[in-house]
């Protein structure tokens, strides 16, 4: 059996567009998480100065839509001397959008330890550093694992938008496809089905932290 | 003992939250080997004061010396040193939930004292061990008992070799027949000559542990002495109308 002309292009382009999804998607989540781990904690326990600066990134990132951000991005800097590849412009804008929301997460989850945590590490000669870096962070990484883990799972569909600054991944591959043979809606749901296995995988994985990671009964009980 | 050396002095602490005073100047000197009991009613600031003399708390005024050297509070160094000098038992254990009872007491000897993993560890077995928990090192605090928990905390503190132990009400949020196996510890503590202050509502350490009870309201220091002096019959003294109170509660045994 073989496959009709429109299949025998289809496929390729879909599947050269989640390579470069993908190569979209893992250093923009990686950067997000990273941001939003050094942002929530400086807007927690940040002087003041910095914390005000970094409630202002998330504020910015937060609070304007990503698509204005990814124009700004691309089309606007080069009027500051500020080049971006089409694909450095798409990583970039992720991972700030991406880094805002996760450092919301991890702000929430670090004013939920409880400050008996803090004083316990204090009482040893711990340093202010090495009590929020070995013990607040790492049971807060575990509180915000779950809202981390949906920020991710949002970032691999608005990657999508990647294609508005002219860098081709699936959605882009698949919209050049569907405009040539005017069949959308073939395209699209195989384009929607390439991203269903990429978030079915990205649950995945995220389960396997999950269970890494895990403590008997951490959370649920509180002392 | 004769002739004990001080090791610790507190003079003239003060500290207020907001408008309210909490401590209104408490001093307090602390012998080699010598165990101090905090008693008094709720609110009196027992807690605020262990707490202002490791400087979980700031505060305002007063002084704070260990072997007769005032400790500079502004200095961070020097307050991390006293911290490891001077150890806190906790009245919730604040045992790192997300760490085994053996991690929970190596992390403070290789991140703080930069043991090796392996002479941390050894440490470790060795303190559990002491408190009866040999068997209970990959546990997490959210598998152990209450009674359990305290003594994983007291085995965490007393690995940094602390000098003067400092415990807060350590058996007041156990369960009453998990009370006796923390206090089985804490007595055997004082049988190797640790030197203590102990806030505690607990009459069988009262009267069993203390040399010296002090008992504190409304942020002062309002009689001290040896637990005779205080609490012989027929002392007509406010520790002794306190304590009674405490035996009517039921809370003599132990
Ligand atoms: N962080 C704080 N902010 C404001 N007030 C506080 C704070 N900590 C303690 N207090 C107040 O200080 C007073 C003394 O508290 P403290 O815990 O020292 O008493 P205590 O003698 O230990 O009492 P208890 O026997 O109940 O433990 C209380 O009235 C309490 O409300
Ligand atoms: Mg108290």
């Amino acid at each position: 059996m073989e496959l009709s002309q429109f299949y025998q292009d289809l496929l390729p382009a879909l599947n050269k567009g989640v390579i470069m999804s993908i190569a979209l998607i893992i250093p923009s989540a990686l950067g997000g998480v990273c941001i939003g781990i050094a942002a929530g904690s400086l807007r927690t326990y940040g002087p003041k100065f910095i914390r005000k600066l970094c409630d202002g990134y998330a504020a910015v990132f937060r609070g304007t839509p990503l698509v204005i951000q990814l124009f700004v991005l691309y089309y606007g800097l080069p009027n500051l001397g500020i080049y971006f590849s089409p694909y450095g412009a798409a990583v970039t804008g992720f991972m700030l959008c991406s880094g805002a929301y996760q450092s919301e997460y991890v702000r929430g989850a670090l004013l939920s330890i409880k400050r008996g945590q803090y004083w316990g590490a204090q009482a040893l000669g711990f340093s202010s550093f090495q009590t929020v870096f070995w013990i607040i962070i790492p049971q807060a990484m575990r509180r915000a694992l779950h809202g981390c883990g949906n920020e991710i799972i949002y970032l691999i569909k608005y990657s999508s938008l990647a294609y508005i600054v002219t860098c081709m991944e699936l959605t882009g591959e698949g919209n050049t496809i569907a405009t040539e043979y005017f069949r959308f809606t073939e395209v699209f749901m195989m384009v929607g089905l390439y991203y269903l296995v990429l978030v079915s995988c990205a649950m995945l994985i995220l389960k396997k932290v999950e269970q890494w990671l895990h403590v008997p009964g951490f959370g649920h009980q509180e002392s | 003992m004769t002739a004990a050396k001080t090791i610790l002095e507190v003079e003239g602490l003060h500290k207020s939250f907001g408008d309210n005073t909490i401590l209104k100047g408490v001093s307090l000197t602390l012998k080699e080997g010598e165990i101090k009991v905090l008693i008094g009613p709720s609110g009196g600031g027992k807690s605020t004061l262990l707490q202002c003399i490791n400087c979980l708390v700031t505060p305002e005024s007063g002084t704070i010396s260990l072997h007769g050297n005032t400790v500079n509070l502004e200095n961070k160094k020097e307050l991390y040193q006293l911290r490891q000098r001077v150890g806190m038992i906790f009245q919730e254990f604040n045992l790192f939930d997300h760490l085994t009872a053996l991690e929970n007491v190596t992390i403070a000897l290789r991140k703080v004292k930069n043991f090796s993993k392996v002479s941390a560890e050894k440490r470790a077995r060795l303190e559990l061990e002491q408190v009866g928990l040999g068997d209970k090192t990959d546990l997490y605090p959210a598998q152990l008992s209450g009674g359990q928990k305290q003594r994983v905390a007291i085995a965490r503190t007393l690995a940094m070799d602390p000098e003067v132990l400092l415990l807060d009400e350590p058996t007041s949020a156990l369960d009453p027949e998990l009370v006796g196996e923390v206090i089985a510890v804490i007595k055997a503590l004082a049988a190797k000559g640790m030197t203590m202050i102990m806030a505690t509502h607990q009459i069988s350490l009262i009267s069993g542990l203390a040399q010296n009870v002090l008992f504190m309201e409304n942020g002062v220091i309002a009689e001290q002495g040896s637990p005779k002096e205080l609490l012989g019959a027929g002392k007509q003294t406010r520790t002794q109308g306190f304590c009674d109170r405490l035996s009517d509660l039921g809370e003599g045994g132990s």
